[in-house]
């Protein structure tokens, strides 16, 4: 089963576990919702999308309110830390959480504790803290844009305030932070690198880079990189090769976007509900797009 | 405890135009920017923060622009406040001229305003804010949700309700956006 470690932006939304569905617009968690829109809600309601085209795909969330003040966060943190050890996943994605180092450190035992080590994927905070404790090389997958690739790859920043390309994020640079990144041991065993051409990385360099189809309009839009963590975490959860589930997703997500025709005003809900076409087309090979793969 | 509540303008005075009488000042870490930043603009003056010049090789990913000629007074502010720069550069050749942090894309019905890693884009009809992206700090699914679908002056402002360098990043866009859409 597929586990996902995250948060919804609402306070009042206490932590709860279990498995998780979709109906409508939202995902459906012990009896609560949470709109799709928004965080780690879209990364689950687009791994939910690519398990209805595998087939059988169970989703299990952890999730709490956090609005960015971390209390929801360190109390997932804590439950992690005496729920995963017991627990039979064989993949965990951890998703917006508050990057707390200690926490990080304890969840990371827990995982050592299970009978079966899992696929663990990370982006966005939880994949700052596995960063900043020096375990990042722990990791399968890291998915991170190109300012927080600049942050892996600065061997001296103990947070993202430090480093020089975290906010001015360059493309351009993408190559050589990946490099140095892997030099210092602070990225995962593959990296997929989001942004306006999507890389695939190991340790040797870039693997490929999916760059089509390209649509202005989704620069605007906001979600866009959570659902392309939800596809690959799907992909992998189903069996898939990691860098094959990597290549996959990056161009099922530019096809969903391409179908959904959007304009700076779509909603990543919209997204979400192309990806299971999407990725039927790509799984048949018969995408518009192409990948230069090395 | 959040960057924004320092955050609270007087009165601006007046920075020079030409680039010459213009200096930047280079910090350690992008939380003293932000600070300085508070500091500087709460005393009255008319300082702003943008990206560092490529010939500047450290600090962080924001520098303050500033008038040169009041570098004492400036730097006496900052004193106060336990705020040292990394270093002063005069702005003396292009150079050294600093990054403007903000790109503009018109999409004709759409604005979309980027500063630094966060974009902010508005109908431009309605001055609605129609999305927000950027950014995998813990607080951009909350800044998103509590702002999108609401106008720009019903819409809370980042540095009330922002936790991050995300959130600040995002203030400047919405600051921005703001100011092109005032009449």
């Amino acid at each position: 089963m597929l586990a996902i470690v995250g948060t919804v932006p609402d306070q009042k939304f206490p932590l709860t576990t279990g498995e998780v569905s979709m109906e409508d617009d939202e995902i459906c968690i012990q009896g609560k919702r949470a709109h799709v829109n928004r965080g780690t809600s879209a990364l689950l309601a687009a791994a939910i999308k690519t398990g209805e085209v595998l087939g059988q795909l169970e989703v299990f969330g952890y999730l709490v309110g956090d609005i960015g003040l971390g209390d929801g966060s360190r109390k997932l943190y804590e439950y992690l830390t005496k729920d995963l050890g017991r627990s039979e996943f064989s993949a965990i994605t951890f998703h917006y959480l508050q990057p707390d180092v200690d926490w990080h450190n304890r969840v990371l035992f827990a995982i050592k504790e299970m009978t079966k080590q899992p696929i663990l994927i990370a982006d966005a905070g939880f994949m700052y803290a596995a960063k900043m404790s020096g375990q990042a090389a722990a990791y399968d997958l890291f998915t991170p844009d190109a300012g927080e690739l600049a942050f892996l790859a600065d061997e001296t920043a103990p947070h993202p305030f430090y480093t020089r390309g975290f906010l001015l994020q360059d493309e351009k640079r993408v190559p050589d932070l990946i490099k140095r990144a892997y030099a210092h041991k602070n990225a995962s065993r593959i990296l997929l690198v989001k942004g306006e051409k999507d890389h695939l990385a190991d340790q040797d360099g870039i693997k490929a880079t999916i760059d089509s189809p390209a649509c202005e309009a989704m620069e605007a839009m906001g979600g866009t990189g959570d659902t392309l963590t939800g596809i690959v975490a799907g992909l992998i959860e189903s069996g898939m090769e990691i860098s094959k589930a990597a290549i996959v997703a990056a161009k099922a997500n530019r096809l969903a976007g391409y179908y959904a025709r959007p304009t700076p005003a779509t909603q990543v809900i919209e997204i979400i509900r192309q990806i299971p076409g999407a990725l039927e087309e790509i799984l048949q090979e018969k995408v518009t797009g192409k990948a230069t793969t090395k | 405890m959040s960057f924004f509540e320092f955050l609270k303008p007087k009165k601006e005075k007046k920075l020079p135009e030409s680039d010459q009488d213009r200096g930047i000042l280079v910090f350690e870490h992008t939380s003293e920017v932000i600070r300085a930043e508070s500091v500087l603009k709460a005393s009255g003056w008319k300082i702003r923060v943008m990206g560092p010049p490529p010939e500047i090789q450290s600090g962080c990913d924001l520098v303050i622009e500033f008038p040169l000629i009041e570098e004492l007074n400036i730097l006496r502010t900052l004193r106060k406040a336990g705020i040292s720069p990394k270093k002063i550069v005069p702005v003396s050749s292009p150079l050294l001229r600093p990054v403007d942090l903000f790109q503009i894309k018109d999409f004709g019905q759409y604005l979309m305003v980027r500063a630094a890693n966060m974009k902010l884009t508005v109908e431009k009809k309605t001055l609605n804010i129609v999305n927000i992206s950027g950014g995998g700090c813990p607080d951009v699914p909350y800044l998103a949700q509590e702002m999108v679908g609401k106008s720009l002056s019903e819409a809370p402002s980042p540095r009330e309700i922002g936790h991050t360098l995300c959130g600040y990043a995002l203030q400047l866009a919405y600051e921005e956006m703001t100011r092109r859409c005032s009449p």
